[in-house]
C-alpha cells in the first residue's frame, strides 16, 4: 500500500478529508455570500445576473465550481463512512443517553450536515440547474447610458435557443443580455416555505460551522494555546453567526421587503 | 537447614561488583534456550521481564488484573530514592546505604542494603531514558524532596503519582519485548502453586480467570514479583485484589518465609470512617515536609472536637501538641513511618484523639499555607488534597487533615539469597514479595527503589548465574509432578466450591483482620498475640466449615478468587502472631510493649535476635520451624535509633 | 460527615459472558451510608446477594484509589459517574440522594467486548501501547538522568498526559467509542520528551494503525471524552496526535518503516 493510500485510509486520514473539504467549503461560503450581497442591492438585479453569468462562464471558476461539488460529495461520502464506521464500533448503545459535557453541535453533525445535504441539493436544483441546464430562466436587457450611467431594463427573447449572454455597445449605450436570475430568485423567495427551508438551513449551517470550523483545525492538529481562541473567534462569530444571518437575510430581505 | 545467604566476601563497596565478576554468565546464543516465568507485573515483575527478554530470555509473564498496567506499584505516591547528591547536600551511596540500615533498625543485611544503594543512581537513569516525566526545575534539571529518615533532599518524584510513572515506565518496557515476541503476557491469570521437580523449580499452576481453565506452566526458573501481604490485616492501602497467595503456595513447597511480623504501618492515612471501609487511603509521607502533626492538649479539647462542638482553627497555639516536633527536634515530623505511626496511636490512647472516631490526629497545612501561599501548597500537594476532600468531604486547605497509621507495607516475605533466590533453588523473589532490604521498617521512598533496582539491575545478573549452572536442557508439562500439583490445586478449588455455608469470604477477612489489627498491629503483647493465635486457629477451622462460595469454577468467579486468597491469609496470619511471638524484642515496625525504653521507643534486643527469620513449613497444621540467618554488621555499629 | 442512611433502588446490567445475552435486573441497596464509596456500596449489595446464595455482581476494582484504572462503570449515563475528575471508585455516595434509581452499565464499545455483568475486556488497550507506547532503550547504558535538561513547562505537559490510567472512560464516554484521547496521551507524553524524539514519528503510526485495526471509532472533537477523563486529560492530545500522524505520513522524508506484527 503506497504511504499515501494509507494515510487516506486510516481513521486520521478519512478526518483529514473531512477538514480539508469543510475548510475548502468554508473559503466557499465566503465568496458566495459576497457575490451574493449584490442581491440586496437595488439594480432590478442587473449586478447580480451579471455576477451569476460570469461564474457560470469564466473557464477557471468553472473549474473550481466542479472541484466544489467533488468537495461536497467527498465530505458528504466520508460522513457517512465514518458514521458508519463509528456506529459499528458500539453496536449496543447505553439504556442512560450520554450526559457527558459535549456541545450539542457537536453530537449532531450528522443531523446537521444531512439538513445542509439536502438544502444543497433543492438550492442547486433552484437556481444552478435550472440557470445552466434549462430555459425556465429568462432573459433581461439592461441598457446603460454611458454618459449619464442610467440604466433602464426590459424583458429579453432570444433569437436562438443557444442564446447564452451577450455585451455590445451602440451610440454610447452599453448593452447587456442575460439570464434573469434576479427574477427567478425574488419568484422563489416570495413562497414562504421556500424561506422556511431558507432560514432553517441557515440555522443548521450555524451550528455545523460552530462546531465544524475549529474542530477541523484539530483535526489538522492545528492547536495553539495562542491562536486557536482566534479560531474559535472566527469559528463562531464569523462562521456562526455573521455568514448563515447574511444567507438568511436573503429569502427573508425578499420575502418582507421586495415582494413581487 | 542452614541458611547460607551468600554474601559475597570483602570490602562493602565491593561486594557486588566481585559478585558480578564471579557470577557465571550465559552464552548470548544460549540465553533463548532459557524460558522464564514471572509472576506479578509490578515495579519488579514489569522490570524483571523486560530486562530478561531484551537479554534473549524467553519470558512468560502473568498477572491477574486484566493488564499489566494495573499492578499495584502503581498507587505509590511520594517518590523514589536514588544517592545521586544532585542537591550538593551530602548524599552519597554510603549514606543512603546507612540511613537505610539504620531506618530499618538494624534487621536488614549489610550487603543487599549497600547494593540497593549502590544502583539506585542507574534507576533514575533507566527511568529517564524511558521518558518518565519527573518533575523538573526550571533549569531543567531533575528537581527532588526530603523525605522521612533522612536529612538529605535524595527523592526524585513526579507529582504525588510517582509509583505510576515509574510502573508505565516499566510497562512501556515491557510492551516492547511482548511487541518483540520475546514476553508473552498472560493477563486474568492467577498463579495458584509452584511446580518443584527434583527440588528445584520447574514451573507454575495458574486458574484462568476467565475460562476457569487449570493450566502448567513449565521454565528453568521462577520469578515472583507478587508485592506484599498487608491485605492480611483486611484494611491496608493495598488494592482489593493484593494476596499473598503465590508466595504463601510458594512458602507451603518448600520457600522459607523471612521475617512475616514486619508490617509496616504508614503514619499518614485517612481514617476509617465505619464498618463499610474497604481499604484505607494513604496520603503521601511528602506531606509531612510542610504538613505539621499534633493533637490538642488536653482530653477535654480531644472531647469537644470529637462531639464537633470545637473546630481544629478555634484551638489556640498553645493548646496544641506537635508531639513530633516536642519529641524529636531534629527530624521533626519527618522522623521514619513507624515512630510517626507509634506516636498517633499514643496520643489516641492518651484520649487525645481527634475526630468523630477518636482514632485520628492532624496533619496541619495552615502555616505552609501562611508561609507558602495556597497557590503552593496546591502545586505540591494539590492531587493529595483533592483525594482527601473526595473522601472525607472536608476541606484541607481550611482545617487540619485528619490522619491516622494503616497498614502499608510488609518488609516480611519469601527468605532470599544475595541472589534473591528462594530456599528452592530456581524459585526466585523479587520487589516486596521478598524480605530482603527493609529490616523491620521500610524508609519512604525506598520501597519503588528497591522493586526497580531487584528487577533491572541485581536479577539480570544473578539468574545467569543458576540458569548457567543448570544448562539449557528443556523442561516440559509432562513431568508427573506438573500433573500432580495440577490435580492437587484442582482438589483445592472444589474444596473451596463445596463450602456452601453461611458466612461470606469477606466477613471471615474483615474479622482475620480485627485480630491481626487488635493483636499483631503497631504494638503486639505476648498474651494478646497467644490469643490471637488461638482466635486465627478457631476462624480457620470456621471458614472451612461454614464459608460461602457462590458459582463454579468455569466462569468468571470473584466469589471463590477471593476464597482462596483469603483461606492463606489465615494461615500466613497465624504464622505472623508465631513470628511475633518468637521476637521478643521491638525493632523498627515490630514493637513488643514489652520491650521498650523508658521514654517508650522501641528497645531492640541484639544480643539475641539480631537475625532474620526464615520459617519452615513443615505440613498442614504442623508448627513451622524457625530457621535463624544471623545478621553481621561489619560496617555499620550498632545503636539504638535514636531521632531527637 | 454526613448521617442519615439511604435506600436506593439499582438497575444493573447482568451478563453471564460475551457470549450470553444480558439484561437489566433491579436491586434494593439498603441502609447504604453516605460515606461509603460507590464500591462499597456495591459490595454490601454483593454481600447480601451471597448471603442468599445468589451470584454477586461482578465488576472489575482494584485500588479503590482512582489510579489503577480498573473499575470502570458507567453510572447514569457518565462513565465514573456524575462528578468530574475522579474514578467510580472516588464516587461516595453522598453525591446521591435517598430513593435515587441508579443505572449502572458496563463500558460499550466493540473494542470492549464484556466479559461478565460489568466487567469488560480492555486488552486493546495493552495491545496499543504494545505497537509503539515505549521509548526503545534497553536496561542499563542510558544517559545519566541531568544529561538531557528539559524544560519544566514541557515536563509538567508531558506529565499531564502521562497520567492516563487507561480506564477507558474516553471510549465509553465518546458517542463514537473513539479511542483517540487514550492514543493520544501517550503520543503527547513521548512525543513532548526529548527521550520519545527518535521514535517519535514512527510511534504516532504504529499505535494509529493498531488503534484503527481493533476497531475504534473516530474522533469528532465532541470532547465528552476530556469532560469524562478521570485524570482530565486534554483534548489538545488528540490534536498533537494529529499533528505528529499527518507529519510523519504527508511530510517527513524519512522511511518510518511500518512493522507488521500479530498484534490482535
Amino acid at each position: 500500500m503506497s504511504e499515501f493510500k494509507q494515510t487516506f485510509n486510516s481513521s486520521l486520514g478519512k478526518k483529514l478529508i473531512m477538514a480539508l473539504t469543510g475548510l475548502f467549503l468554508c473559503t466557499f461560503l465566503i465568496v458566495h455570500l459576497g457575490g451574493n450581497l449584490l442581491l440586496f442591492k437595488d439594480d432590478n438585479g442587473f449586478g447580480f445576473n451579471v455576477y451569476a453569468n460570469f461564474l457560470t462562464h469564466f473557464p477557471p471558476i468553472e473549474v473550481i465550481a466542479w472541484i466544489l461539488y467533488l468537495a461536497i460529495a467527498v465530505h458528504a461520502i466520508y460522513a457517512l463512512i465514518l458514521t458508519v464506521k463509528n456506529r459499528k464500533a458500539r453496536p449496543v448503545g447505553y439504556a442512560v443517553a450520554a450526559k457527558s459535557d459535549a456541545s450539542w453541535s457537536s453530537k449532531n453533525m450528522g443531523l446537521l450536515g444531512s439538513i445542509l445535504l439536502v438544502f444543497i441539493v433543492i438550492h442547486m436544483g433552484d437556481f444552478w440547474f435550472k440557470y445552466k441546464y434549462t430555459h425556465e430562466v429568462a432573459f433581461k436587457e439592461y441598457r446603460t447610458d454611458l454618459a449619464t450611467d442610467q440604466t433602464t431594463v426590459s424583458d429579453y427573447t432570444p433569437v436562438s435557443a443557444d442564446f447564452n449572454h451577450s455585451v455590445s455597445t451602440e451610440n454610447n449605450v452599453e448593452i447587456v443580455r442575460v439570464k434573469d436570475l434576479h427574477a427567478r430568485v425574488a419568484h422563489t423567495f416570495g413562497n414562504i416555505w421556500y424561506v422556511l427551508i431558507y432560514v432553517i438551513a441557515m440555522g443548521a449551517l450555524s451550528f455545523h460551522l460552530l462546531h465544524g470550523f475549529q474542530s477541523a483545525f484539530r483535526t489538522l492538529g492545528w492547536v495553539h494555546r495562542k491562536y486557536t481562541p482566534i479560531v474559535y473567534g472566527i469559528g463562531a462569530w464569523f462562521f456562526a453567526v455573521i455568514i448563515p444571518i447574511g444567507f438568511a437575510l436573503m429569502p427573508l430581505w425578499y420575502f418582507f421587503m421586495h415582494k413581487g | 537447614m542452614s541458611l547460607d545467604a551468600k554474601i559475597p566476601q570483602g570490602p562493602l563497596a565491593e561486594k557486588w561488583s566481585k559478585h558480578k565478576f564471579n557470577l557465571k554468565l550465559v552464552n548470548p546464543a544460549n540465553k533463548r534456550k532459557y524460558d522464564i516465568i514471572i509472576v506479578g507485573t509490578g515495579l519488579a515483575g514489569a522490570s524483571a521481564a523486560a530486562s530478561l527478554a531484551e537479554l534473549g530470555y524467553n519470558v512468560k509473564s502473568f498477572c491477574f488484573q486484566d493488564s499489566p498496567r494495573r499492578a499495584h506499584s502503581i498507587a505509590a505516591q511520594g517518590g523514589i530514592n536514588a544517592a545521586k547528591n544532585y542537591q550538593n547536600d551530602g548524599d552519597s551511596v554510603y549514606r543512603l546505604f546507612y540511613d537505610t540500615i539504620k531506618g530499618g533498625d538494624y534487621r536488614a543485611r549489610e550487603g543487599n542494603v549497600y547494593r540497593l544503594a549502590e544502583v539506585s543512581v542507574n534507576i533514575i537513569d533507566q527511568c529517564v531514558a524511558q521518558g518518565v516525566p519527573f518533575a523538573r526545575e526550571y533549569g531543567g534539571l531533575l528537581d527532588n524532596r526530603s523525605f522521612g529518615g533522612s536529612q538529605v533532599s535524595r527523592t526524585f518524584y513526579a507529582r504525588g503519582q510517582t509509583g505510576q510513572q515509574l510502573l508505565l515506565g516499566a510497562y512501556s518496557a515491557l510492551n516492547r519485548q511482548i511487541h518483540a515476541g520475546k514476553v508473552k503476557m498472560y493477563t486474568r491469570t492467577e498463579m495458584l502453586d509452584v511446580v518443584v521437580v527434583d527440588g528445584h523449580a520447574k514451573g507454575i499452576v495458574t486458574r484462568n480467570m476467565l475460562t476457569g481453565a487449570i493450566e502448567t506452566h513449565a521454565g528453568h526458573a521462577v520469578l515472583l514479583c507478587t508485592g506484599g501481604y498487608s491485605n492480611v490485616f483486611y484494611l491496608s492501602t493495598n488494592a482489593i485484589g493484593s494476596n499473598v497467595t503465590a508466595a504463601w503456595r510458594a512458602h507451603k513447597r518448600g520457600a522459607f518465609f523471612g521475617n512475616p511480623c514486619y508490617t509496616q504501618i504508614h503514619p499518614t492515612c485517612i481514617p476509617v470512617s465505619g464498618d463499610h471501609q474497604s481499604k484505607l487511603t494513604l496520603m503521601s509521607e511528602s506531606l509531612r515536609n510542610d504538613g505539621r502533626v499534633w493533637a490538642p492538649k488536653t482530653v477535654e479539647l480531644a472531647e469537644q472536637l470529637r462531639k464537633g462542638t470545637l473546630k481544629a482553627d478555634q484551638i489556640k497555639e498553645e493548646d496544641r501538641d506537635y508531639f513530633l516536633e516536642r519529641k524529636y527536634p531534629s527530624f521533626g515530623n519527618l522522623v521514619p513511618r513507624d515512630v510517626a505511626s507509634r506516636n498517633a496511636k499514643e496520643m489516641v490512647e492518651d484520649g487525645r484523639g481527634v475526630g468523630a472516631s477518636g482514632f485520628a490526629v492532624f496533619l496541619d497545612f495552615a502555616d505552609a499555607i501562611k508561609r507558602l501561599g495556597e497557590e503552593t501548597v496546591a502545586a505540591k500537594y494539590g492531587n493529595l488534597f483533592d483525594m482527601y476532600i473526595q473522601i472525607t468531604d472536608e476541606n484541607p486547605y481550611k482545617q487540619p487533615m485528619r490522619i491516622y497509621p494503616a497498614v502499608h507495607y510488609t518488609m516480611g516475605g519469601l527468605w532470599v539469597d544475595y541472589n534473591l533466590m528462594t530456599t528452592i533453588p530456581g524459585l526466585y523473589a523479587l520487589g516486596e514479595c521478598n524480605f530482603s532490604d527493609h529490616g523491620a521498617n521500610r524508609l519512604g521512598a525506598s520501597a519503588l527503589m528497591q522493586g526497580l533496582s531487584d528487577g533491572y539491575f541485581v536479577i539480570p545478573y544473578t539468574l545467569g548465574d543458576y540458569l548457567a549452572t543448570i544448562g539449557p536442557k528443556k523442561v516440559d508439562t509432562s513431568h508427573p509432578a506438573f500433573e500432580q500439583t495440577k490435580k492437587e490445586v484442582i482438589e483445592h478449588v472444589n474444596k473451596l466450591l463445596a463450602l456452601k455455608g453461611t458466612k461470606t469470604v469477606n466477613e471471615y477477612h474483615r474479622e482475620l483482620g480485627h485480630i491481626m489489627w487488635e493483636y499483631c498491629g503497631m504494638a503486639r503483647t505476648e498474651e494478646g498475640l497467644k490469643k490471637a493465635k488461638g482466635l486465627i486457629q478457631a476462624l480457620k477451622a470456621d471458614f472451612w466449615k461454614n464459608a460461602i462460595v457462590t458459582g463454579d469454577n468455569e466462569e468468571v468467579n470473584a466469589s471463590l478468587e477471593r476464597a482462596g486468597r483469603v483461606a492463606d491469609f489465615i494461615e500466613l496470619g497465624e504464622l505472623m502472631v508465631d513470628d511475633a511471638l518468637m521476637r521478643e524484642e521491638s525493632c523498627g515496625g515490630h514493637f513488643r510493649v514489652e520491650s521498650q525504653t523508658p521514654d517508650g521507643e522501641a528497645k531492640r534486643d541484639d544480643e539475641n535476635f539480631a537475625f532474620v527469620a526464615a520459617w519452615e513449613f513443615k505440613g498442614e497444621n504442623q508448627p513451622e520451624v524457625l530457621n535463624k540467618e544471623p545478621l553481621v554488621f561489619e560496617s555499620v555499629h550498632l545503636t539504638q535509633r535514636n531521632y531527637a | 460527615m454526613s448521617n442519615g442512611n439511604m435506600n436506593l433502588t439499582l438497575k444493573v446490567w447482568r451478563q453471564k459472558n460475551a457470549q450470553a445475552a444480558g439484561k437489566f435486573v433491579t436491586y434494593k441497596a439498603e441502609n447504604i451510608s453516605p460515606d461509603m464509596s460507590f464500591l462499597e456500596m456495591l459490595d454490601v449489595v454483593n454481600e447480601s446477594l451471597t448471603h442468599k446464595g445468589d451470584e454477586p455482581i461482578n465488576f472489575d476494582h482494584d485500588c479503590r484509589e482512582g489510579i489503577c484504572g480498573m473499575c470502570s462503570l458507567y453510572i447514569n449515563g457518565h462513565p465514573h459517574g456524575p462528578k468530574r475528575g475522579i474514578t467510580t471508585c472516588q464516587l461516595h455516595m453522598r453525591t446521591f440522594h435517598d430513593g435515587e434509581t441508579i443505572t449502572i452499565e458496563p463500558w460499550r464499545a466493540s473494542a470492549f467486548p464484556i466479559v461478565k455483568d460489568l466487567a469488560v475486556d480492555r486488552s486493546a488497550f495493552d495491545r496499543i501501547q504494545q505497537a509503539g507506547g515505549y521509548v526503545s532503550v534497553n536496561t542499563g547504558g542510558v544517559p545519566d538522568g541531568n544529561a538531557i535538561p528539559i524544560p519544566k513547562v514541557v515536563a509538567d505537559e508531558a506529565f499531564n498526559s502521562a497520567t492516563c490510567i487507561g480506564c477507558g472512560a474516553c471510549v465509553a464516554a465518546c458517542k463514537n467509542a473513539s479511542a483517540m484521547l487514550f492514543v493520544s496521551a501517550k503520543v503527547t507524553q513521548l512525543g513532548l520528551l526529548p527521550q520519545g524524539q527518535p521514535e517519535r514519528y514512527r510511534r504516532v503510526q504504529s499505535m494509529v494503525a493498531q488503534m484503527d485495526e481493533e476497531g475504534f471509532g473516530n474522533c469528532t472533537n465532541t470532547g465528552a471524552c476530556e469532560a469524562e477523563c478521570p485524570k482530565e486529560i486534554k483534548l489538545t492530545n488528540i490534536a498533537r496526535m494529529n499533528n505528529d500522524f499527518l507529519s510523519a505520513k504527508l511530510f517527513r522524508q524519512e522511511v518510518l518503516h511500518e512493522e507488521q506484527h500479530g498484534g490482535a
